[in-house]
C-alpha cells in the first residue's frame, strides 16, 4: 500500500474536543482543496469526533489509525 | 496570508469556528468588521454585548445621556455604581471587559444633521436603538444616503419590532420612510416613560438586532429586509408582515423630494427616559 503524501501535518498531542476539530478546522481552511492534512491526537475521545466533524463540514477521512501507545493519526483530504 | 488566531482567540470564538457557516474565515470578518449602535439603552444594550462577545473588532456607540436609576431595569450595560456617569463611557467598560479584542469608539454627543454622516461613514453597519423619532429619521436617512445596511428596533409596553433597511441595494429594500414617512405629531406615540416596558423585551429586540447585524456581516441566512417582526411579549408571539417599497416614498420613491438631511425638532417631540 502506498503512503498517501501530505502537505501539512497538525501535531494537537495534550489538546481536548472540542479545540482539536477547531484547531485541524483552521489549518484545513488556510490550504487548497486536494490538499491533505495529517492530524497527530493523543485524545482518544478526539480519534471519533475530529473525523466525525470534518466529513459533516463536506471533507474526506482517509485514514484513521492508531500509530502507538494511545497515540493516533486521522488523515484528512479537503474537499471544499 | 490568513488570520492567525491567539490561543485564547481559539477558546473564546471556538464556538464560532465550530459552525460551518462561520469558521475562522467568518471569526476573521466579525473581528475587522465595524458596528455602529445609537442609544445604549434598552434596546442598545444586549445588542453591544452580544456583537462584543462575537468579536466584532470595533464597536462604536453612539448616547449623551448618563446612567439613571431608572436605566437599571432593562439596560444591563450599566450597573448601580455607574449612575451618573455617561452612558458610552459605562457601555466602554463593560465590553472592554468582556472582549479586549473589540475596540470601543464612545460617541459621548447628540447625533445631529451636523455629525451624523461623520459618525456614520466608518461603519459597515449601523444599528438604530434610539428612543427619539428626530433621531430615527436622521440616523434612518443618514444610512440611506451613505448606503448602509440598518438594523431598525423599537419597544413599548408588552411590544416589539424589527426590520432591517439594506440600502446597499435599494432597489429591493424599502426603507424607514415608507413605514413612516414622517415623524407623528408630538404626543401621538407615548414614549416608554409615559407608558411602561418590559424590561426584557428591550433584551429580545436588541439580540435580534444583534443577530442580524452578525448576519449581515458573515452574509448567512436572510436578512428581514422588507419585513416587520412583532413581537408581543403577553402571548409570547412573533409574527412577521411584509414591507413593500412605496413607490410614493419622500426619500426613495420614484419622486423623491429629500434629497438632503432633515432635522426635525427635538424639543417637540422629544422623548427622555
Amino acid at each position: 500500500m502506498s503512503e498517501i503524501s501530505v502537505n501539512r501535518e497538525l501535531d494537537l498531542k495534550g489538546e481536548v474536543c472540542p479545540f482539536t476539530f477547531v484547531k485541524s478546522k483552521l489549518i484545513l481552511e488556510q490550504m487548497e482543496p486536494g490538499e491533505v492534512l495529517k492530524v497527530i491526537l493523543d485524545y482518544k475521545p478526539s480519534v471519533e469526533n475530529v473525523p466525525k466533524s470534518m466529513r459533516e463540514e463536506g471533507q474526506e477521512v482517509l485514514e484513521i489509525k492508531e500509530v502507538g501507545d494511545n497515540l493516533w493519526e486521522v488523515i484528512v483530504r479537503k474537499v471544499k | 496570508m490568513s488570520f492567525q488566531f491567539t490561543e485564547e482567540q481559539i477558546k473564546r470564538y471556538s464556538r464560532h469556528i465550530i459552525l460551518p457557516e462561520v469558521g475562522g474565515k467568518g471569526q476573521e470578518k466579525l473581528l475587522n468588521s465595524k458596528v455602529l449602535v445609537i442609544g445604549a439603552g434598552g434596546l442598545g444594550s444586549p445588542a453591544l454585548y452580544y456583537l462584543a462577545a462575537a468579536g466584532v473588532g470595533t464597536i462604536g456607540i453612539v448616547d449623551f445621556d448618563v446612567v439613571d436609576f431608572s436605566n437599571l431595569q432593562r439596560q444591563i450595560l450599566h450597573n448601580t455604581s455607574r449612575v451618573g456617569k455617561p452612558k458610552v463611557e459605562s457601555a466602554k467598560m463593560t465590553l472592554e471587559e468582556l472582549n479586549p479584542d473589540v475596540n470601543v469608539i464612545a460617541h459621548n454627543e447628540r447625533i445631529h444633521k451636523g455629525n451624523v454622516l461623520d459618525i456614520i461613514k466608518d461603519y459597515d453597519v449601523v444599528l438604530d436603538g434610539s428612543d427619539n423619532f428626530p433621531t430615527r429619521f436622521l440616523v434612518n436617512d443618514a444610512c440611506y444616503f451613505l448606503d448602509k445596511p440598518l438594523v431598525s428596533a423599537a419597544i413599548l409596553r408588552f411590544e416589539g419590532q424589527l426590520t432591517t433597511f439594506d440600502y446597499r441595494n435599494k432597489e429591493e429594500s424599502p426603507c424607514y420612510r415608507c413605514l413612516f414617512p414622517e415623524p407623528p405629531p408630538p404626543g401621538l406615540v407615548p414614549s416608554c416613560q409615559e407608558a411602561g416596558l418590559l424590561g426584557v423585551v428591550g433584551g429580545i429586540m436588541g439580540t435580534l438586532q444583534a443577530n442580524e447585524a452578525l448576519k449581515l456581516i458573515l452574509d448567512i441566512g436572510e436578512p428581514l429586509v422588507g419585513k416587520l417582526l412583532i413581537f408581543d411579549a403577553l402571548g409570547t408571539e412573533f409574527n412577521v408582515v411584509k414591507l413593500r417599497k412605496d413607490k410614493k416614498c419622500p426619500l426613495c420613491g420614484e419622486n423623491p423630494v429629500i434629497k438632503e438631511l432633515i432635522e426635525y425638532d427635538q424639543e417637540s417631540c422629544d422623548i427622555r427616559f
